[in-house]
């Protein structure tokens, strides 16, 4: 393989990982406080949507990027709702949601664009005026993406947030054992809320990023981006470092994939790396992941 | 009544509740996008139960969701949440596909071995996820997630091969192999796609209903889902039960895979599930794991998909779709809230 | 700064139908040791959640310096000064002691990062200044329980409490470790905060309390202060009459082994030795008694006699077979067990009585034909049980949750002793139930001794040890380190016994 390729398959591998490590980095908050976060393939594509009808109605990329975010944080909204002020099942509330996302957005889109299949062209993010960093090869395109440039921002910043900060020790306290929280004051209901809500903003920036990079947006877009995400979070061990480190594996497999299609090799089974690698994760024979305790349990204050 | 009876009659009640709250806030949109809503509804059941074809029909798609709904439900008592039905499905669509059309078997044993196939396949990949949570105690949710990209991936890679020049469908199956319509022994049903599958889908809710509750593996299997450290005091073994669970349940709803292979349109087509296995988990939560209540669920499901097509001059059918999340959402939140409203009266 | 003056009066808290505190009226002074005594559901740690908070009394108030005060939750009470160390410690086992301490009222550091050394260094200076040793950057996870305990004390010192309620505390503790708590607690008293001290030991209310509540069913039955009464009469309230003497002894000789443990090593859930070369025989024909302090190897030596938990080492013989494998293999070889949880072990409790009294039997003859469960032959046999052990009410179609505390044990016990095994294990059978029902189950135990069965009982009520055994053998670190029989020790002795101090050492402190 040439330099050349290299450096495209690099390039392919970082841009696919993006929308995953943005996802990935949000479920971390949600299930370090405690909810299991399916939802997160519907709040990809709910914020995709919202970022076209944001753009499309401005013509502006940073109006999608708000857009996304309300749509975004909605859908992770009515998750935290019904999981943790209902207390009911956090799988079946996310595979719930993801169906009722799946519809909406359809609707939304034979609704507003009249069309069951695609929006318009849209308006995406223009680089940023980057200087001699624009210059750099595979990264310097790449970074000049704001969103991109918000990751990187984001990455170090989530970490610090999860284990530097009395917020990160209450969301961690809360998923592991939230009667010692609840017990000392605390109120589980809205520190689960605040981790669910942090995850549907990560995710909706994802989002965003998918409908920003095709200029559009294409009924089921996502593609089971978020359940890839959800993995990548889980081989990351529950750690923003750690998953946005899986998110790159994975879209390394993916980009693979991509250059070598049409070869003899069956790429059809690279694209079953991720899945497979995540198995092997939770059945402990790659490293050990081990969940917060309490992730998957509502939280009863009755019961305690 | 005393309090507590009357907690559980409320409870009782939420499937019920949660559809009317559902159709309700359907009702909302489809008056807000400027129709009537009860002609809407009326013209939608009216479509799906009202005439020998539509109840074809509302059967037809019925029917797959039965097998997921009861595969869900099986691996539930077991303590088990079964998220692959749809890579079940999918890959036990395959096998009866490929075995109908290549095995070399005189006619009378090419259906069974077909039948036998899709169950095979599909209980092989429950039984992954039922292994690796029995040997390593890995998360089966996760786990059958997982196994649904799997199978899509595999069923990509054996594409190559196996589909026909430029599409994804595989070779016809032989005649001996097809499951007939009813249509051919009920004239009313017409030219509508329920075919033999449906009495398959019958006869194995029949059989799970007796196996959960007329024998010892079926109390060893219900032991182990409602309280599993009682059910190894009673000298069962958790792993084992919920490994055997698992494939039981992955090969009910490989067996689902038949409707459309061997009963509809006689070959294997990429996506042909259309996420019937998925649904399943909704069907087996409204139908509270129970055979019968599976069963109908079901068949409302059924209809919701039919005449979601019916209506689609008038509503867009993506509104049905958004109805049947809505009835999951408010069925999980139904049942907690309405405990907690009875708590309050007590 | 003093501690409140804290009145409870006329409390009532109901759960259902059932009342846990029925219109209690309690004093706890200022700066004293308070005791508050009882059995098992008694409605002792009903009656401190409410004053901390974690529940709402149906009537009844809370005065606090003489003023009536609602505590709506845990925040309001930590703000009128009350601290609660919980019998199961509320505790984050991932994170650092420091950590759990600080958890809820961090206090914000640069940029509002946490400043995890300042906490670290407020907990050792907290520490040091109550004689609380404990490492700061040390992991939950990492600690003995008795160091855990020390970090709940803290938690609700840091809190500024000046109330500080204990629930069971010393249940779970090792002798020296109780000790070392009885330090400071007395070291708190004497700085002036108050402290509520939930137990059912007797000896430990004489060497801490001032005063005594002592609670039974619900109720205060009495109080006063701890010099005024002696350990029988807070017995007798807490019990509600003289132990009965059942001690009718078996009159025919005991015959073969029929529970055998040889060499046995076993180790707990965290994988450390709870059980090091215990050698226990128990023949047919009599009831051998397991004394000790909780988390001393117990619960360890049950399961691994049940076929619930591997043996490290050694033979378990159940009825001349050597056991090894599961509980089925167990249960085959002739054993039953009445086990020590009846909701986490004992029942599905989800099922009816009918399939409950199947659990361990479900591949026997009774629960119906060939591959086929149930029938009318399982109906008749449920029937035919709930009458000969007086379950209530006789429906064998009603889900086992239903039952009371008391009916789900001799449920259990229904389903055990009718099965005809040899080899009887009974754990705590009579933990939370009503007198009746300790009575009639009692009663059962000796007559399966007296029918030839050989049963091993272990309990934390002593005087139901004395009452049925034949022979008690005392458990201290996972060994046995004292055998006796009932006619040659008593309460006291055996209290002693427990704590690890030799038998004949106890005698002659004694005398």
């Amino acid at each position: 393989m040439s330099a050349g390729v290299v450096l495209l398959f690099l390039a392919a591998a970082l841009r696919i990982s993006v929308p995953y490590a943005l996802a990935s980095i949000g479920s971390c908050f949600s299930e370090r406080g405690g909810v299991v976060c399916i939802a997160l393939e519907g709040i990809l594509l709910t914020s995709a949507l919202g970022y076209t009808l944001g753009a499309y109605a401005t013509g502006n990329a940073y109006a999608g990027l708000l857009a996304a975010l309300a749509a975004g944080i909605a859908t992770a909204w009515l998750h935290a709702e019904v999981t943790v002020r209902f207390r009911a099942d956090q799988i079946t509330s996310g595979l719930g949601i993801n169906l009722l996302a799946a519809g909406l957005t359809r609707f939304g889109l034979v609704r507003v664009f009249h069309s069951s299949s695609n929006s318009p062209r849209v308006e995406g993010f223009a680089d940023l005026p980057l200087g001699p960093l624009a210059h750099l090869p595979v990264l310097g395109s790449l970074i000049a993406s704001p969103l991109v440039l918000l990751l990187l921002v984001l990455l170090p910043l989530s970490h610090a947030l999860l284990f530097r900060t009395a917020f990160g020790l209450r969301l961690r306290a809360t998923g592991e054992r939230p009667e010692a929280g609840a017990t000392l004051g605390l109120s589980v209901t809205r520190i689960r809320f605040a981790g669910v809500l942090l995850c549907g903003a990560f995710a909706s920036l994802g989002g965003a990023w998918l409908a920003s990079e095709q200029h559009s947006f294409t009924d089921g877009m996502t593609g089971g981006r978020g359940y890839i995400a959800l993995a990548a979070m889980i081989v990351g061990k529950w750690d923003p470092l750690g998953a946005a480190a899986a998110c790159l594996l994975f879209g390394a497999a993916e980009a693979l994939q991509i250059v070598l299609q049409g070869s003899a090799f069956p790429s059809e089974l690279l694209q079953a790396l991720p899945y497979a690698v995540t198995m092997l994760v939770l059945a402990g024979f790659i490293g050990r992941a081990v969940a917060p305790k309490a992730v998957g349990v509502p939280y009863d204050p009755e019961q305690a | 009544m005393t309090a507590e009876r009357r907690t559980q009659l409320l409870v009782a009640s939420s499937p019920v509740l949660a559809v009317l709250a559902a159709l309700a806030a359907g009702a909302a949109v489809i008056a807000a996008i400027g129709e009537d809503p009860l002609a809407i509804y009326t013209l939608l059941f009216r479509q799906a139960f009202g005439t020998g074809y539509g109840l074809g029909q509302t059967l037809f798609r019925a029917t797959p969701l039965i097998f997921g709904g009861l595969s869900v439900a099986l691996a539930f008592r077991a303590g088990l949440f079964n998220i692959g039905g749809e890579g079940q499905m999918l890959l036990g669509g395959l096998a009866a596909a490929l075995v109908g059309a290549y095995a070399p078997l005189p006619a009378l044993a090419l259906l069974p071995a077909a039948l036998l196939a899709a169950a095979a396949a599909g209980g092989a990949w429950g039984a992954i996820p039922g292994m690796l949570k029995a040997r390593f105690g890995a998360h089966e949710v996760i786990n059958t997630i997982m196994l649904n990209f799997i199978a899509l991936s595999l069923v990509g890679w054996l594409g190559h091969r196996l589909f026909e020049t430029a599409t994804v469908r595989t070779r016809e199956i032989a005649a001996g192999a097809v499951l007939p319509r009813l249509g051919a022994w009920l004239p009313a049903l017409r030219s509508a796609p329920v075919n033999a599958s449906l009495l398959i889908a019958l006869l194995i809710a029949a059989a799970l209903a007796a196996l959960l509750f007329r024998t010892r593996l079926g109390y060893e299997l219900r032991a182990v889902g409602l309280n599993a450290p009682g059910a190894e005091y009673g000298g069962i073994s958790i792993g084992r039960t919920q490994a055997l669970a698992m494939t039981l349940a992955g090969a009910v709803a490989g067996l689902g895979g038949v409707n459309f292979v061997l009963g509809y349109k006689h070959y294997f087509e990429l996506g042909f599930t259309g996420g019937a296995g998925f649904m399943g988990i909704a069907v087996a939560l409204l139908g509270r794991n129970s055979p019968l209540g599976v069963i109908i669920a079901a068949l409302f499901f059924g209809a919701l998909a039919y005449g979601g097509l019916v209506v689609n001059q008038r509503v867009p059918r993506e509104l049905i779709e958004v109805l049947e999340a809505l009835v999951i959402l408010f069925a999980i939140s139904a049942r907690p809230l309405l405990e907690r409203v009875a708590r309050r009266w007590a | 700064m003093r501690a409140p003056a804290v009145q409870l009066h006329e409390i009532t808290r109901r759960f259902g139908a059932l009342t846990a505190n029925d219109r209690v009226s309690c004093e706890i002074a200022s700066g004293e040791i308070h005791a508050l005594v009882g059995e098992n559901g008694a409605g002792k740690s009903t009656l401190m959640h409410q004053l901390f908070g974690l529940l709402q009394p149906d009537s009844g108030e809370i005065r606090i310096d003489g003023r009536a005060t609602r505590i709506a939750d845990p925040a309001a009470a930590m703000a009128l000064g009350f601290g609660m160390v919980h019998q199961h410690f509320m505790l984050v086992d991932t994170l650092t002691v420091a950590e759990n301490v600080v958890l809820g009222r961090e206090g914000a550091g640069a940029f509002g990062f946490f400043d995890r050394a300042r906490a670290e260094r407020e907990v050792a200076e907290l520490g040091a200044r109550y004689g609380l040793a404990v490492d700061p950057q040390a992991r939950i996870a990492r600690l003995s329980v008795g160091a855990q305990q020390r970090v709940e004390i803290l938690k609700a010192l840091a809190r500024g409490a000046r109330v500080l309620i204990l629930d069971e505390p010393t249940a779970v503790l090792t002798p020296q470790e109780a000790d070392e708590l009885f330090v400071v607690l007395r070291a708190l008293r004497a700085g002036g905060t108050s402290i509520v001290f939930i137990t059912h030991k007797l000896t430990e209310v004489k060497a801490l309390a001032d005063r005594v509540t002592v609670m039974r069913a619900g109720r205060v039955v009495g109080s006063a202060p701890a010099e005024e009464l002696s350990v029988e009469h807070i017995a007798e309230w807490m019990v509600g009459r003289v132990p009965a003497p059942l001690n009718e002894r078996s009159s025919a000789a005991p015959g073969a082994p029929q529970i055998v443990c040889e060499q046995l090593d076993v180790r707990d859930d965290r994988g450390l030795p709870a059980i090091r070369g215990v050698s226990l025989s128990v023949r047919a024909g009599e009831i051998v008694g397991v004394a000790g302090v909780e988390g001393n190897g117990q619960h360890e030596l049950l399961e691994a006699i049940a076929g619930l938990r591997p043996a490290r080492a050694g033979r378990i013989l159940i009825a001349g077979h050597v056991c090894t494998g599961g509980a089925r293999a167990h249960r085959a070889a002739g054993l039953a067990h009445i086990p020590s949880d009846r909701l986490h072990r004992g029942l599905v409790p989800d099922f009816t009585l009918a399939e409950n009294l199947m659990l361990g039997q479900q591949r026997g003859p009774r629960s119906g034909r060939g591959l086929w469960f149930g029938g009318s032959s399982m109906r008749a046999h449920a029937l035919e049980l709930l009458k000969a052990f007086d379950v209530r009410p006789v429906s064998p179609a009603l889900q086992a949750r239903r039952l009371s505390g008391g009916n789900q044990q001799k449920l259990i016990a229904a389903r055990e002793l009718s099965c005809a095994a040899q080899a009887i294990l009974a754990a705590h059978p009579t933990r939370g139930v009503d007198l009746g029902a300790i009575d009639f189950l009692h009663r059962r135990l000796l007559a399966e001794r007296d029918a030839g069965r050989a049963v091993l009982l272990i309990s934390s009520e002593l005087s139901e040890l004395l009452a049925l055994s034949d022979r008690i053998v005392v458990l201290y670190e996972g060994r046995i380190v004292h055998e006796t029989t009932p006619a040659h020790t008593d309460e006291r002795t055996l209290g002693l016994s427990m704590t690890g101090r030799s038998a004949t050492g106890a005698h002659e402190a004694l005398a």
